[in-house]
């Protein structure tokens, strides 16, 4: 599904947040990436995204390489990644509804099969009952609920969040966990970024360890699930 | 790279994953009923943001219709004063001055004549006694000529030309000077020539200030859209980040461009109508002192129309300008 081969990321005033990163995320996989901040776990994700691009090396992700996308091709890409945001990126000019509903939006739906899509989304993060409110009225959890059935909503092949769980107490990103692990099960690949150790421990999945831009564990198969040493 | 098993569960019987080509998932609707749709729900947004503040639209509208206004008047004055300038029939008319001693008969043989010729439409006849009664009562000199034993003024034709171009006048008028009794033929060229000369102007004029002014519309609209886009710059990254072309990203825009500029042209429509409509009156009191009954006329609703079509292709401009240097810069980061 992702694979990153002798990628760097080197900033405009000479920031080196990745350092040479090579790894390869199947379909299907659940993976954690974690490190401390400014680790580069960001910075990863948005080479996935193609938010950035990358200064050396190349990134492909479902058999594309990003670096011979053009600016055309991006939109198209994205509709096949779904993202959750450690602030949201809701909108709140508008209701929990048409928030969810955009990314069907941008893709010409037909209204109704967008509607009835939009509320299967909406009904698995048990948000069904708050379609018409804005999300500003809601809860830092629901608010992230929100934003999970947004980026599933056209139902992604691949699924990345950048510290989903960040604000949240544990009983809360439990539940969280549990909706991605939900989504993977259905085959959607799935890579997180977080910091959040305690919650990974409980989780068996594979984990990518970012240490100052370098991938210290995790970057082959072999790697031991829950292999960090903080 | 393969050893280890993965902890990752697949559902039974799911076919691998394959990445969604565009706008999966549509049902029904023709691909250009979607488009219409899609259009129409943006159009009609786009609208109620603008009433949504009514008092910032109203101002942009204000600039714009005021800006619109100007050249709109100025083109209507231009095209009054070409009705009026076809509505002086005599103003290409050719004076034929007659011999003094010119009879009766040979006038008429005159006028059949001249009336034979393929390029004059009418002939007028003003005798001699004719002349002298029009000249005492228009001139006050009505005394000073009793006193004259003789009547001093010639008979005269006047020739009204078939064509209204009237650079062939002098040819006709030489043609009609070797006309037997005709003593001189007097067609008076200068004033219209100032005249067409003045209009000739005031269209450059026009078009020039046209020209301005549209341009600043154009930039005015730009800039507004400008702000509008720096509002929006939010929902402008989440829709980058969903997938949302550039098409669909700048269409909002777009129509805020053009709903600007129909709305700039409906306030030059009615500041161009009112306009007239407090010339009309004191213009028609100036024109019956010319013994005339023209009167102005008025925006036609092809006029109204097309100034509409006009404004709006205006405000679509500006709003592209806008869209094209600003909406590439908003990228998620």
């Amino acid at each position: 599904m992702i694979t990153f081969d002798s990628v760097s990321k080197r900033y405009p005033g000479g920031y080196e947040a990745l350092t040479n990163i090579d790894f390869h995320l199947k379909e299907g996989e659940f993976a954690f990436l974690t490190g401390h901040s400014g680790a580069g776990k960001s910075t990863l994700l948005k080479l996935i995204m193609q938010m950035e691009k990358a200064s050396a090396g190349q990134v492909f992700v479902y058999g594309k390489n990003l670096n011979r996308m053009s600016r055309r091709q991006l939109p198209y890409f994205r509709r096949n990644i779904g993202v959750v945001f450690q602030d949201h990126q809701l909108l709140f000019d508008r209701n929990v509804f048409e928030n969810v509903a955009l990314p069907l939006m941008v893709t010409g739906y037909d209204s109704r099969e967008a509607a009835r899509r939009v509320r299967a989304a909406l009904d698995k993060v048990g948000l069904l009952k708050k379609e018409n409110q804005n999300p500003i009225a809601l809860s830092g959890g629901e608010q992230q609920r929100v934003g999970i059935a947004r980026a599933v909503v056209n139902k992604p092949v691949l699924l990345l969040a950048d510290e989903p769980t960040g604000n949240l107490d544990p009983e809360l990103s439990a539940e969280i966990m549990n909706l991605f692990g939900q989504f993977n099960q259905v085959g959607t690949s799935v890579l997180i970024a977080t910091h959040d150790l305690g919650l990974i421990d409980r989780q068996r999945h594979r984990v990518l360890t970012l240490d100052k831009g370098a991938l210290i564990a995790g970057n082959s198969d072999t790697s031991a699930v829950s292999e960090h040493d903080e | 790279m393969m050893s280890r098993p993965q902890s990752v569960k697949k559902s039974p019987g799911r076919k691998p994953v394959k990445a969604n080509t565009r706008a999966a998932g549509n049902t029904g609707h023709s691909w250009f009923g979607q488009l219409f749709q899609q259009h129409q729900s943006v159009a009609v947004d786009s609208l109620s943001r603008l009433l949504q503040e009514p008092g910032a639209s109203f101002l942009t509208w204000s600039v714009i219709g005021i800006a619109l206004a100007l050249p709109l008047c100025l083109f209507l004055f231009l095209q009054n004063l070409q009705q009026l300038n076809t509505s002086l029939d005599d103003a290409g008319n050719i004076s034929l001055f007659m011999d003094l001693a010119i009879d009766e008969q040979a006038l008429e043989a005159a006028r059949l004549e001249i009336l034979a010729l393929s390029e004059v439409e009418e002939v007028t006849v003003i005798t001699s006694t004719q002349a002298l009664i029009e000249f005492q009562e228009a001139s006050g000199f009505g005394n000073a000529l009793d006193g004259l034993d003789e009547n001093p003024l010639p008979a005269v034709l006047i020739v009204n030309p078939a064509t209204d171009d009237i650079e062939s006048l002098p040819a006709l008028s030489a043609r009609l000077q070797t006309i037997a009794g005709v003593d001189l033929a007097l067609v008076d060229l200068d004033w219209m020539r100032r005249l067409y000369g003045i209009i000739a102007m005031a269209e450059r004029l026009t078009g020039g200030l046209a020209l301005l002014l549209c341009l600043g519309v154009v930039l005015a609209i730009g800039n507004t859209v400008r702000l509008a886009i720096e509002n929006r710059r939010d929902e402008i990254v989440v829709v980058k980040l969903v997938g949302g072309t550039d098409a669909y990203v700048s269409r909002p825009f777009l129509y805020t461009g053009i709903w600007f500029g129909v709305g700039g042209g409906v306030v030059a429509g009615i500041l161009a109508i009112t306009a007239f409509m407090t010339m009309s009156g004191p213009f028609s009191r100036l024109m019956a002192l010319y013994n005339s009954d023209f009167s102005l006329s008025w925006l036609g609703v092809s006029d109204l129309l097309s100034l509409l079509l006009v404004a709006g292709g205006l405000g679509l401009a500006g709003a592209w300008l806008s869209v094209l240097r600003h909406l590439r810069q908003i990228e998620p980061s």
